[in-house]
This record gives structure tokens, sequence and C-alpha cells, in this order.
């Protein structure tokens, strides 16, 4: 795809903001790709968590929004224990769900889902799960 | 009956592995003149080598064999240890049974290494039966020393040899010493301004007593030896006394001409009689003479009468120096690459597209601008600068197949300069991989990344263009897998470091060798990186290929070192294996004269007794003569010898195998 870049794109608000509730830096990142080397499900993401950084680094949020790895990540922090440079994608990912979440637009009720799902659903999935959708 | 020992080398199982050596000594005990032999794991190691010395002195052996690896590895070493025994060192002779023998054949079994190692030690041992004892030859070593270069790199080792007590000539080519690195604005990674760091260093080669300072100079030719070179200097004509000028600038001042500054690369002009910076070294004018209407047609002359010691002499000519040298350091540096040859980057069309060189010209604080970053189209400051890594380096198309090394450095400095000059400006780089090899390096670029917000974008550029006033950029980012499209304000391109024009000529002059990109060779890249193949002609800095100040400087400074310790003796000691002319049977061809390689023939005459020219022979100028042997193979008469080659060793070599 094509992408113009001006300064603004490089000093967006919307990534200072994403920087802002992650407590995080995304110039730090280097893009050796260890992060993706190592998620458990990035081969399920549409943009995988090293490339989820570069796009912020390119003030891309648009796109990152749009695409379902902040959804899919499961909050395991294998992307923040192997990163040479101690960048934390699993914060910011975090940081994008909440954006979404604090307009409580797309909100999940625990008490909604059916009871079934519920009793199959290991509980690893839950506990992430809630936290991720419900917060 | 010649005494001979053979000593069979097993160099752990680099040898053994392959090659019989208890056989290959066995067969050589065999032989006629052969008393001793043996076969050890190590020859080279200390009890290898007490071995060796017992059994020539307990066998009382009047030449001895080594056969073991290549005589560039050992050679020395066994001939020592021989010497320590009373033996003349030229009766041992090494059999090389390793680099061409065991490493080339696969296995024991099939014995091919073991009989191709007694046949080689066979013929080394018919060869030795011929050996003469030779003395090492001793020439007498001129202690004063030339450097070709004035940039860090030729100071820094004028310097060193001066502060070491041996005479320097300084031969600098430009009105002024400084180089490259005068330049400069900042240097990476600690951020000091180059000319702070840079002119103590121009100011102490001025006034140390050692050395002399030639600048406008040119080295235009070459003759003689290791210690013994006798060089000739073009002293260009600088139309102005240089004893008797004192600097004051008034002549500048007056001169009513202007013409581009080549220092300034072109971003801003200068007078025709000038000195390239404020800062120069010697802080004396030159007449540019090509530009001056007084000196092309007779009008004008206001400089002349502006100077107050007059000194401005308009009939000045070119002066040739000769000077007796023993050594000599060549530091000629580099050249950037014309960025012309990039037309998609739109340099020299595009006003507001410049090379990284120009930059640091604008970055600096006695530079056209005065420091501040403004574009040379409209003098506007550039809220946003592209800059280009790679440009021509790495391109084996368009440009040179080498990383040029310092342009990752130099970009990470330079997108750090423009952000703390310009608050708010926003730096992007276009790179391919960052090279930033070297102490703190590496933490130098990240700086400039994390703390000063320069955008890296891993991608190279395909096109740049104009479009209303603004400078688009066209390139991709491979980490997002997209094309990006900049538009910006300024351009800067991180051109290749290449050699400097006419660098192949200078070597020719010389006798040094250099590579397909014209960069001088070094004798061995790693463990003789400041020597050349000619004896006695050092290298230092970018004449040798593109590197940082640091390195240049420690190069300058190791180049120094080898100057002090070929001068540290009165005389130095050279191989002997030398050609020798045999008298009675040269007719004086001089078919060996055109074939020497390195100019070693000379003519000599042969008078009677009244004085007059009887005959002419070639003689050999054993300083010279690097033993190549190429002259014997030209000699119609057979009248030259290579001693320790001779033909009849040759030939009883050859007819042993
Ligand atoms: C844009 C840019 C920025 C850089 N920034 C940095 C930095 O921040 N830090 C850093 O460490 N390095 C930097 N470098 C590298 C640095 O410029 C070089 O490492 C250094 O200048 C090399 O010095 P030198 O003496 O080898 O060569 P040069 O500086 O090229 O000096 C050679 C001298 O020899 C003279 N000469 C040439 N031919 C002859 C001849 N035939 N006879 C007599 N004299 C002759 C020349 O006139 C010149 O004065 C930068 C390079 C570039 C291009
Ligand atoms: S925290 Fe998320 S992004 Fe990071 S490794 Fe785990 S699943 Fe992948
Ligand atoms: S591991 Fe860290 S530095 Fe490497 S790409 Fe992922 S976030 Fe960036
Ligand atoms: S006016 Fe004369 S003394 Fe002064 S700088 Fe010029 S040449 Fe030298
Ligand atoms: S130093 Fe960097 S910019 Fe320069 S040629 Fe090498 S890789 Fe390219």
């Amino acid at each position: 795809m094509k992408m113009k870049l001006s300064n603004e794109d490089i000093s967006s608000v919307r990534v200072r903001q994403i920087e802002r509730i992650s407590g995080e830096d995304v110039r730090k990142c280097y893009q050796c790709g260890n992060c993706s080397g190592g998620c458990p499900v990035s081969f399920e993401m549409e943009i995988p968590p090293s490339q989820v950084v570069r796009f912020l680094q390119l003030g891309r949020v648009d796109e990152v929004m749009a695409a379902n790895s902040m959804w899919v990540c499961v909050g395991c922090l294998q992307c923040y224990s192997r990163c040479p440079k101690g960048v934390s994608v699993a914060a910011m990912l975090e940081a994008l769900r909440q954006t979404v979440l604090r307009k409580g637009e797309d909100f999940e009720k625990i008490k909604d889902l059916p009871y079934p799902f519920l009793k199959k659903a290991p509980q690893q999935a839950l506990v992430c799960g809630f936290r991720k959708f419900v917060s | 009956m010649p005494r001979i020992g053979v000593f069979v080398c097993q160099c752990g199982n680099n040898i053994a592995s392959t090659v019989d050596t208890k056989k290959v000594a066995g067969e050589m005990s065999k032989l006629p003149g052969v008393v001793f032999t043996c076969d050890y794991k190590f020859m080279c190691s200390s009890p290898g080598q007490e071995m060796l010395k017992q059994a020539i002195k307990e066998n009382k052996l009047d030449g001895v064999i080594v056969s073991a690896c290549s005589p560039h590895m050992h050679e020395k070493t066994f001939r020592k240890a021989s010497e320590a025994a009373g033996l003349n060192p030229y009766q041992c002779e090494i059999t090389n049974i390793r680099e061409q023998c065991s490493w080339v054949h696969h296995d024991k079994t099939r014995a091919t290494g073991t009989v191709k190692s007694i046949d080689l030690t066979r013929m080394t041992i018919e060869r030795l039966k011929r050996n003469k004892p030779l003395k090492k030859i001793k020439i007498p070593v001129r202690k004063k020393a030339l450097v070709i270069g004035g940039g860090i790199a030729g100071i820094q080792a004028a310097l060193d040899i001066a502060e070491g007590g041996r005479d320097v000539i300084l031969v600098e080519k430009e009105p002024s010493i400084g180089g490259n690195m005068a330049r400069l604005s900042e240097t990476f990674p600690t951020m000091d301004c180059s000319q702070c760091i840079l002119t103590p260093k121009m100011v102490e080669a001025e006034l140390n007593e050692r050395i002399t300072l030639y600048t406008y100079s040119e080295v235009e030719k070459v003759d003689g030896y290791i210690g013994n070179f006798t060089v000739q200097i073009r002293r260009k004509s600088k139309y102005v006394d240089e004893d008797r000028c004192t600097g004051c600038g008034e002549c500048i001042e007056k001169c009513p001409f202007k013409v581009e500054s080549q220092f300034e690369l072109n971003l801003t002009k200068r007078k025709v009689i000038y000195t390239p910076f404020p800062q120069s070294v010697p802080n004396v004018p030159v007449i540019d003479a090509p530009n001056c209407p007084k000196i092309q047609k007779d009008k004008c002359g206001a400089c002349a009468i502006a100077c107050g010691p007059k000194c401005i002499d308009f009939k000045m000519q070119d002066k040739i120096v000769t000077e007796e040298v023993g050594a000599i350091v060549v530091a000629t540096g580099y050249q950037l690459m014309p960025n012309e040859r990039f037309g998609e980057y739109g340099y020299g069309r595009i006003k507001d597209v410049i090379s990284g060189m120009q930059f640091e010209r604008l970055a600096s604080s006695s530079g056209p601008t005065g420091g501040e970053i403004r574009r040379p189209s409209d003098g506007k400051v550039p809220q946003s600068v592209v800059f280009i890594q790679c440009v021509g380096s790495r391109d084996e198309k368009k440009g040179v197949s080498y990383c040029s090394k310092v342009c990752c450095m130099y970009t990470a400095k330079h997108t750090m300069l423009y952000s703390h000059k310009v608050h708010g400006g926003q730096a992007y780089v276009f790179y391919m991989d960052i090279r930033s090899g070297g102490k703190r390096y590496e933490e130098f670029v990240r700086k400039a990344i994390e703390h000063d917000n320069a955008m890296y974008l891993r991608g190279r550029v395909s096109r740049v263009y104009e479009k209303d006033g603004r400078v688009v950029v066209q390139g991709a980012d491979t980490l997002s897998g997209s094309q990006v499209e900049i538009e910006a304000d300024m351009v800067v391109l991180a051109t290749a470091i290449v050699s400097r024009e006419g660098a192949d000529t200078l070597a020719q002059r010389l006798g040094i060798g250099y590579d397909k990109d014209k960069f001088y060779n070094e004798y061995h890249p790693k463990l003789r990186p400041v020597e050349t193949v000619t004896a006695g002609i050092f290298l230092a800095g970018t004449c040798m290929g593109p590197m940082d100040i640091p390195e240049s400087v420690a190069q300058g400074s190791a180049a120094a070192s080898k100057v002090l310790a070929l001068f540290s003796a009165d005389e130095m000691a050279r191989e002997p294996i030398t050609s020798v002319v045999n008298r009675a049977t040269c007719n004086a061809c001089w078919d060996c004269l055109t074939a020497c390689p390195y100019s070693a023939i000379e003519r000599e005459s042969v008078k009677d007794r009244q004085g007059n020219i009887v005959r002419w022979l070639a003689k050999v100028n054993e300083g010279v003569c690097q033993g190549c042997g190429v002259c014997v193979a030209a000699c119609r008469s057979k009248s030259i010898d290579l001693r320790g080659y001779t033909d009849e060793q040759v030939y009883a070599a050859i007819n042993a195998f």
C-alpha cells in the first residue's frame, strides 16, 4: 500500500495517547521481530505484534484499530519477556483495547454470556477474556 | 660429502592426517648426503627448535631442511635457530608440504600426500646441496620521512614521527592542511566540534621544528628504495611570498572578484586571492591563477597594492625541490562520489537536494550560514529533512560495491544536529541497514532515534522530484511493507566515499598497489595493515578505504611507529635473495632493465685507463631488488642468476623429481 508520511504522522496525538496509557515509548522498538517470533497467537493476527509497533511509529493508528491483533492477543506477556529493548507490545495492545472499551460501545456483560460456553471454556481463557473484553 | 639433516613436521594433524611423516623421514635417510632425519609433532615449538639446534651440533650438519608449512610462516624461525647453532642461516631451507600438499589431499590411505612430500623434500635436498652461504645485505638509512597528504591521518603521522625525534616533510596539495575533517561540523560519536579538535593539531604541525610543511605542493617523482628515496616535489606558485606574508588578510579584503568556493562545496563564493577557511595552516593566501585577471590579462592588481609587506608577486613560478628521505607515508585520503551520477535523486537539478558534506558546512558555525540550517534555494529553515543513506554505496550497477562505512554514523549525527538546531523539525532517514559497529556507536544511533526523534524508514529511495517548492521523496518502508511518499523541504544524500582522483597515478609513481576501486593495498589486510609491498612505503587513513577519524588517526600513529622502527638503526639488513649479473657475459641488451618491475637494474659503464667508456653492463641495485627473478627469465645470454635460486640449483631440483 502507499503511505504519505508527514511530520503530523510522526507526532500523532493518538499515538502519544496510547503511549500515555501503556507507559511505553514506541520509538524504543528497533523492529527485531522477536515479539512476533514468540507470540503464541501471532499467526492468527492480521498485523503481528512487531508490526503493530511499526504502524504506531508511523502514526498509522487506524490500521491497527481495524486489525484483529489486539483482540487475538492472550496477554501472556511472552513478547515483553523476550524483547531485548524492554518494550511491552502487550501493554500497547492493552492500551489499544482500552481506547475502544472506554468508549463503552462494543461492551460484553458476563452475565449475558451463554452458560454452556462459560462451562466449556478453559479457565485461562476466561480470566484473560474477561480482563480483555470487560474492563 | 655434504652432511644434511631433514626434519619432517606433523603440524599436529595438519600434515600428519594425510602425510605419513615417518615414512617421508625414512625415505630421505636413504639419500646420499643425508645423515640425520626425524619427524616431530610441532617443529616450530621451542622443543622442536631445540631439537634442530642439537641435531646440527651433534651431527655436524652443514645444511638442514624442514619439511613443514609455507616458508612465509616459519622460514625465519628455522633460519634463526640454525644460525644459533652455528650454521649459515641460508643453509636452512623449507619444503612446503602443508599448504600445497597435505591440505589438498583427502586421506592418508591413498598415500598421495606422502608420495608428493617425498618428491618435494628430495628436490629441496638437491637444491640445498648447491646452496652457497649468503650474508644479509646492509643498506644505510636516511632518517627523514616524507608524508604525502595533510589530512588528519597525515598530520598524526607527521606529529608522531617528529615526536620520535626525526625530521618530516609534510606535502599537501591544497593551500592548507586539514583535509576533509576541516569541513566537518561536529563529529560522532562524542559530538566534539571538528575544528576544535583538529586546529590544535594543525598548528602543532606548523610550529614543530622537525616538520617542514609544503602546502600547495605535489610529489612529482620518486626514485630509490627503502632508506634511500629521492623525491621531487612541485611547489606550485602561490604568488605570495610565504616567508614575508603576515596573514593580515588585506589582500583578500581588497580583491574585487569572487568565484565558487571548493572548500564550501559551492555553497558560497570566495575571493580570487584566498585562504580556504579562516583557520588555514599556513595562514597565507594563494592566488587562484586561472581566475585572476591580473595574471591572465594584466588587469587589476588590487591585492598587491593593499599588501603592506609587498609580498605579492604575479610573476612567481612553480619550484621543484628535491628531497632525500628514508621512508614515505601515503595519506592522501578520499573524496565523495559526485552526486550528479544519481539523476533520480535530482542533485544539481533540485537546489534543495544537497550532499552530506554540504550539510556539514550548513551545520558548521564557520560555514556559509554561520551554523543555521537553511536550505539553499530560498534560505528558509526546513521543517522536514529527508536523509538518504547508501547513495552510490552498495550499488553494484551504478555506484560502488562496498559500504562507505561512515555514512550511517554521520547521518545519525546529522539528524541530531538538525533536531538540536531546528526545534519541531522532523528528520526522516531512508536506510538499508544501520551499520554502527564501534565503541558507543550503536548507542549513538539509538539516541538519534529514541531521544532526538529521527524517523528511520527501512528502504531505498527510488525517486526525488520537485512539487510546489517542496521536494517529494518516494521510497519504501519494508518494515510495514508500504510505499512511502514524503513531501520534504530539503533532501540530504549520504554519497559514497571513493578514492581520490589521480590516486592511481600517484600509486604508479610510488610503485604501490591498488584495488579495483583504486584504494591502496596494504601488505596484509590483517597482520600488516599499514605497510605496502614496496618496502619503506607506508599507508594511513582513507586512501586505503572508507574509515572514520579514530581509525585514520590510529593508522597515522601506526605508520609513524613503523617509520620510527625503521629509523632506529643506522643500517638495515635485507634478505640477500637478490639477482647478480655475470659481468663476463652480459652484453647490455637491457632486456632485464625493461623487465624488472621494481626498477632495480641500473646501467654501469666500464672505463679504460683514459676514462673512455668501453663497455656497458647491467648492475643490480641490491637495495631495490626484491628477488622476483623476472630478469633471470628475461636475460637472453643467461647472464643473471638469483642468489639461493640459481639455474644450477633449480635444474638440480627438477632433475631430482
Ligand atoms: C559527510 C561526512 C561526515 C563525516 N563525519 C565524521 C564524523 O563525525 N566522525 C568521524 O570520525 N568521521 C567522520 N567522517 C569521516 C572523516 O571525514 C574521515 O575519516 C577523515 O577525514 C579521513 O582523514 P584522512 O586524513 O584519511 O583523509 P582526508 O581528510 O581526505 O585528507 C587527505 C589529504 O591529502 C591531501 N592530498 C590528496 N592527494 C594528495 C596528493 N597527491 N599530494 C598531496 N596531498 C594530497 C588532500 O588535499 C587532503 O588534505 C565523515 C565523512 C563525511 C563524508
Ligand atoms: S502478550 Fe499478546 S502480543 Fe504479546 S506474546 Fe502474548 S499474545 Fe502475543
Ligand atoms: S521484540 Fe521488542 S524491539 Fe523487537 S520488534 Fe518486538 S517490540 Fe520491537
Ligand atoms: S596583504 Fe600581504 S601580508 Fe597580508 S595576507 Fe595578503 S599577502 Fe599576506
Ligand atoms: S555506512 Fe551505512 S549508509 Fe553508508 S554505505 Fe554503509 S550501510 Fe550504507
